[in-house]
């Protein structure tokens, strides 16, 4: 038996994404455990009823920065096997997925770490935005509460 | 000599683009590419303090000496996932 070293996959794109795909690739046989976070379109945000969102990237640097995030989740928690984060961009309606990440990892410990770090750095330091699109027909940029924003 | 300026959310939109050439001359810095969009748009000022900088795909902070041919990108604050 060979010992496998660690992989990862980054996608960013417009196409629905895929819970299996995501899942399979985060497995390996070295892994005990696959953690899998799915993000949403939630009906609402701050109260107010969501019509939809609208996606947008800085692609090559979105995805470079990934990479960046897989590396240094990779050092942290070093006995990660797989990591995978696909992204979709475009109109996304309530239920529609926008986000999954998977880590697969001998043990849950290191998998639910990774998994959580991807996902909490991907939100601050990733270069792709939302924009809210209420029920009344009003909108909004996520991520910065200011008043000038019309 | 130019650099290319890469807008996104509320800049695109104010913009209607999500690109655009702008002169070069030595000791351009990051944050100078935004003042020079402030001027025709004086409407995105109030982003400053939100505004991050990022020149061919890494971060840098505002002084960030700019190269012609840099591609600089002004990044108002993130909301993926």
């Amino acid at each position: 038996m060979t010992r496998e070293s660690f992989s990862w996959d980054v996608q960013i794109g417009d196409r629905p994404l895929d819970v299996g795909v995501v899942y399979h690739r985060a497995e390996a046989p070295a892994n005990g455990a696959v953690v899998l976070m799915s993000g949403m379109v939630r009906q609402e945000t701050q109260g107010r009823a969501v019509q939809c969102l609208d996606y947008q990237a800085y692609q090559p640097m979105a995805e470079q920065q990934l990479r960046y995030l897989i590396e240094r989740c990779q050092q942290q928690v070093p006995e990660i096997q797989r990591a995978v984060i696909h992204h979709r961009l475009g109109r996304l309606f309530v239920g529609e997925l926008s986000v999954l990440v998977a880590v697969g990892s001998p043990h849950r410990a290191a998998a639910f770490e990774a998994c959580r770090f991807l996902i909490d750095r991907l939100k601050l330091e990733v270069p792709i935005w939302k924009k809210e699109i209420w029920g009344d027909g009003t909108a909004r940029w996520a991520g910065v509460d200011v008043a000038f924003q019309s | 000599m130019e650099i290319r300026v890469r807008l996104f959310a509320a800049f695109q939109e104010v913009l209607g683009t999500d690109a655009l050439p702008m002169d070069w001359q030595p000791g351009l810095r990051a944050i100078d590419v935004f003042s020079w969009v402030c001027e025709k748009h004086p409407e995105l000022a109030p982003w400053q303090p939100h505004l991050r900088f990022a020149v061919n795909y890494e971060f840098v902070p505002p002084e960030h000496s700019l190269a012609a041919g840099d591609e600089v990108a002004l990044i108002p604050p993130v909301s993926g996932g």
